[in-house]
């Protein structure tokens, strides 16, 4: 295959993978697009496999075919509430294969390049591998986090700032080394610069919390993409600088939105320590008065005499699996005629849009789970409101109390309905350390408990009643 | 008596195992009143808190609920009021205590240590609440139930006043001679019903609903103008004054008027007066006369056949004209003066009153910590007598003062935890965070400038690439619709897997290049291959 052609099938490829992102602008192109990636990923892998300068097929199919049948046997697998671990999983991977490419490249020189051409080639290595080093150990503690194999609470070292700062210090002084080294000499450095940033990368994510998941996982969907862009450049391939390009946009964008959705500052989330907070305890308590506790069997009475209904899930959603049961008692209300829809906080669960995924799963149809923004204006015409495992985003201090950590956080304003459902272990705090008024407010009703049983208990319940209405129909 | 009293003491402490409370409900002897303080559905829920109940004979009959049904949920159904009074620890009623046809006066049947809960209204009957508080009794008026937030819940005046608005319309509509609902037949055309409302409370704002969804075309007034938005939500047009004056006073009810604006008030009301069918009143100042809002002469303006429902006719009237308890016609003008509303839909009351009554005792403690305490707001507001003493009206919680003195200690107590918080979140000091941007955009700037002087052109042209990829990624990912996020991440996973052509250009020969490029496109593949099957999985499931 000539060089010409192996460009004109990358831009194809490159043109097909806009087509693909593009095609996420809503449910019906969201396939069509997927396919158009799986084409063009197929398309740029074949042109440089059949490009002249590769023959080692042998190799090539040895190592294709299991990542194919790895990847795939992973894929069908995976819980949907396991999600954001194969995510964070698939993130470390490109880290990796950014690390592996960069010091392969450097062992290969290439002897053309001389003067400015080389310095520029080796400070694009450099900085490919440590981006592609702290993408890799970063992922794999965001992963720990997920699997709650690690704390997800944040790691908070004292003069933690300090310790970053000298990370990077560390590596541009073994940048200079490295730059400095004729032929291969450099590897030493290069190799130890890996070390530090993984520890960067570990350091990192190690201190931020639980709740600000969401924006390590964008964040290092950003940083995959930067990588891949570092190592288009090193090997001096448009195509990946592209695509590479487009994945760190992504990821910086989804970081923004999931940062504004928490009134941040990106900064602030990636320095880290937010949650641990010893926080407002005493005072935001203050709205004080007791909780009123509920049944499941007082729940379906609600809801039977609801007209309409907002389910807003949270994380605990996720945790205790509970969805399919929420989508079957979605089903039996809107049966009766009931109103029933979902409002979903930018930051409900541990990946920017989980709770979508998870009521897609369940078989929820899409166009009645809506955003934060769509819906918030809704929640004063709701009779019942059943927030299933969220606390943080729910919570009414984020508007009402300018002390509050969380206050100015754009939150669902659940309280402004009729009726207010909170399924929930105990009182106690979430991710944010933050003591939520809204379970004390007079419209408020707790109903302890896994969210699972609770809410297979209204399900039970509820499907009890069902049988005669049937009968009479 | 006192015999009695040493017994109820020594029961209460001896046995260790608290036997259940026994709730009585007697049938209310009140000429014309058909309620009952507890219907089936609402001994359901006293039974859960703990309570026994029992019922007197034929109690719930004007209110559709006879003694079976009573039975059926387990009550026990006593033949006699002077029995009942006898048994029950707590009695629930409707109207206060009076004399009784079998020659008792209900208040002497209340023994000592047991409670009354029922309407009492305090101010008018004085003598009443002395009487009760002689019985050495605890007596709690739901007439008296604060109207704060948390008491909502037991507001009886509350869901009478709905029931009341409701029925008002329903009354309204019972003398009126046309549809309230326009409609275009063969045999014409018939124009909409036009109804005015006075007094948006709860009573109001219930008939504003009932005339809306009957068809009619309603107005409403108030001179309190933050009911303006509750009116319009319901679908009526608030009426206003070009008076500026705030009619909001204490407790949710409105206060008395400068005369210039009850002047500028009934100027408005003698238009409307002209142009409206049906004109209903709700105002009440509490404690005092209700106010005169409808003069004879504005009665007069309306067209004959139109209806003036005065829900204020037990207090005195809005209207000069109405007899209380009577439906007359005045001039062609049929004015109902009707006082006992809620009592006309007794089943629907019951349920009601009934369940504000559970609210109540729920808060008292249930059966097994029944206790008043002076502590709680709502119970302290409702208590008339207690142990032989006369708690009523209940010491006024200085509102004014408290609200300000409740929020400043609060926010004492938030400032140092709050400062701490925060210390938490911008751990980075505002410094330092300012300095990593300046440092920032003069990294980006020094880069930009050695690029420019010292980058050959082959890196150049990647560079513009670069930059227009970023550009061309940032437009598309915004249309990314929010739902997709996941699916998002797991594409742009599978693409950045791309990273494996670095490695398939590096297989060549065997060399520790080609083993970390193999090893590099293993990793990758598992990106793509996982990446976009995840995804196709995901959306499959995305469906209407």
């Amino acid at each position: 295959m000539t060089n010409n052609l192996v460009t004109l099938a990358y831009i194809t490829a490159i043109v097909l993978f806009i087509l693909s992102l593009g095609g996420l602008s809503n449910q019906e192109t969201a396939k069509r697009g997927n396919l158009y990636g799986i084409v063009g990923m197929v398309l740029a892998i074949s042109a440089t496999a059949f490009s002249a300068g590769l023959t080692n097929y042998v190799a090539l199919v040895g190592v294709l075919v299991p990542g194919v049948v790895i990847g795939a046997l992973m894929a069908s697998r995976v819980e949907m509430t396991a999600m954001p671990e194969l995510v964070a999983m698939l993130h470390s991977f490109v880290g990796l294969a950014a690390v592996l490419v960069g010091v392969g490249n450097y062992l290969q020189p290439e002897a053309a390049l001389v003067g400015a051409e080389e310095t520029i080639h080796l400070l694009e290595i450099y900085i490919g591998v440590f981006i592609g080093a702290v993408t890799f150990t970063g992922s794999v503690v965001a992963f720990g986090k997920l699997k709650a194999i690690i704390s997800s609470k944040p790691l908070t070292l004292p003069g933690r700032h300090l310790l970053n700062i000298g990370l990077l210090v560390g590596t541009v002084a073994l940048g200079v080394v490295f730059m400095g080294a004729a032929g291969t000499a450099g590897l030493p450095a290069l190799l130890g610069m890996c070390g530090l940033a993984g520890l960067l990368g570990i350091h990192l994510v190690a201190a931020i919390g639980g709740a600000d998941m969401p924006v390590v996982i964008s964040m290092l969907n950003s940083y995959s993409g930067w990588a891949a862009a570092a190592a288009g450049f090193m090997l001096s391939n448009d195509l990946l600088i592209v695509t590479g390009a487009l994945v760190g946009s992504s990821g910086a964008i989804l970081s923004i939105i999931m940062c504004r959705a928490m009134n941040r500052s990106f900064l602030s989330v990636i320095l880290g320590g937010f949650g641990n907070a010893p926080a407002a305890k005493g005072g935001s308590s203050a709205p004080g008065g007791e909780a009123t506790s509920t049944t499941a069997a007082e729940t379906v009475e609600l809801l039977t005499q609801a007209n309409s209904v907002i389910i807003t899930p949270g994380y605990g959603m996720a945790v205790a699996q509970a969805q399919h049961a929420v989508a079957d008692i979605t089903k039996i209300l809107r049966d009766r005629g009931t109103q029933v829809r979902f409002g979903i906080h930018p930051v409900a669960g541990r990946l920017p849009g989980h709770m979508n995924v998870l009521l897609a799963e369940a078989n929820v149809p899409y166009d009645i789970v809506l955003e934060m923004d769509e819906i918030n204006e809704d929640f004063s015409e709701t009779d019942v409101v059943l927030v299933i495992g969220a606390n943080d985003t729910v919570n009414p201090s984020a508007l009402e109390d300018p002390t509050s950590p969380i206050a100015g956080m754009p939150v669902l304003e659940v309280w402004q309905a009729q009726n207010v459902v909170v399924m929930k272990r105990s009182l106690s705090v979430g991710y944010a350390g933050v003591d939520n008024p809204l379970f004390y407010k007079e419209n408020t009703q707790m109903l302890f408990g896994d969210a699972k049983a609770n809410v297979s208990a209204i399900l039970a319940e509820m499907q009890k009643s069902k049988v005669p209405a049937m009968a009479s129909a | 008596m006192t015999l009695a009293i040493e017994r109820g003491v020594a029961e209460a402490s001896s046995t260790e195992p608290k036997p259940s409370k026994k709730i009585g409900v007697p049938k209310e002897i009140a000429a014309g009143e058909r309620r009952v303080a507890a219907t089936p559905a609402t001994v359901k829920k006293l039974q859960k808190l703990g309570f026994d109940v029992l019922v007197e004979h034929s109690a719930g009959e004007d209110a559709n609920f006879d003694d079976a049904s009573y039975q059926a949920v387990g009550c026990e159904i006593v033949p006699t009021a002077t029995d009942l009074w006898e048994k029950s620890d707590i009695v629930l009623k409707v109207q206060p205590p009076q004399d009784h046809p079998n020659g008792q006066h209900e208040a002497d049947l209340l023994g000592a240590g047991k409670s009354l809960i029922s309407f009492i209204w305090p101010a008018q009957n004085q003598a009443l609440v002395e009487r009760l508080s002689n019985q050495q009794a605890t007596v709690l008026a739901m007439d008296a139930i604060p109207r704060i937030s948390r008491a909502q819940k037991m507001d009886a005046l509350s869901s009478m006043a709905n029931i009341a608005g409701y029925r008002a319309v329903i009354e309204a509509a019972n003398q009126f001679g046309r549809f309230f609902t326009g409609q275009i037949t063969a045999a014409g055309k018939v124009p909409p019903a036009k109804v005015l409302v006075i007094g948006a409370g709860v009573a109001g704002l219930a008939a504003i609903g009932a005339a809306k969804s009957l068809g009619a075309i309603v107005r409403a007034f108030d001179t309190r103008p933050v009911v303006k938005e509750q009116v319009e939500s319901l679908g009526a047009e608030f009426l206003e004054l070009t008076f500026e004056e705030d009619g909001t006073g204490q407790g949710g009810y409105a206060k008395t008027m400068s005369p210039e604006f009850i002047a500028a008030e009934m100027e408005l009301f003698a238009q409307q007066a002209k142009d409206v069918d049906i004109i209903i009143t709700t105002a009440l100042i509490p404690g005092k006369k209700a106010p005169l809002l409808i003069t004879q002469e504005t009665a007069e303006l309306m067209k004959p056949g139109s209806v003036i429902v005065d829900m204020a006719a037990e207090q005195g009237g809005n209207c000069a004209v109405t007899k209380p308890g009577e439906v007359y016609a005045h001039h062609g003008v049929t004015v109902v003066g009707i006082t006992d509303f809620p009592s006309r839909m007794a089943s629907q009351a019951s349920q009601l009153y009934g369940t504000n009554l559970c609210h109540l005792l729920s808060d008292m403690g249930g059966s097994d910590d029944y206790k008043v305490d002076f502590e709680d707001e709502a119970v302290r507001g409702a208590l008339i007598t207690h142990a032989g003493e006369v708690t009523w009206p209940a010491p006024r919680p200085e509102q004014p003062p408290q609200p300000a003195a409740a929020k400043a200690a609060p926010t004492e107590a938030i400032a140092p935890t709050a400062d701490l918080s925060k210390d938490a979140k911008n751990s980075a000091s505002p410094a330092l965070q300012s300095l990593v941007k300046w440092v920032g955009i003069a990294a980006a700037a020094s880069l930009f400038l050695t690029i420019g002087l010292t980058a050959p052109a082959s890196f150049l042209s990647h560079f513009t690439v670069f930059i227009l990829a970023c550009f061309v990624g940032w437009q598309v990912i915004w249309n990314v619709s929010p739902s997709l996020h996941t699916p998002l991440m797991s594409v742009t996973n599978a693409i950045s897997g791309i990273i494996i052509i670095g490695g398939l250009l590096q297989l060549e020969g065997l060399s520790a290049t080609s083993v970390l490029g193999a090893i590099a496109i293993l990793v990758g593949t598992i990106n793509i291959s996982g990446g976009f099957l995840v995804t196709q999985r995901m959306l499959k499931m995305f469906r209407k």
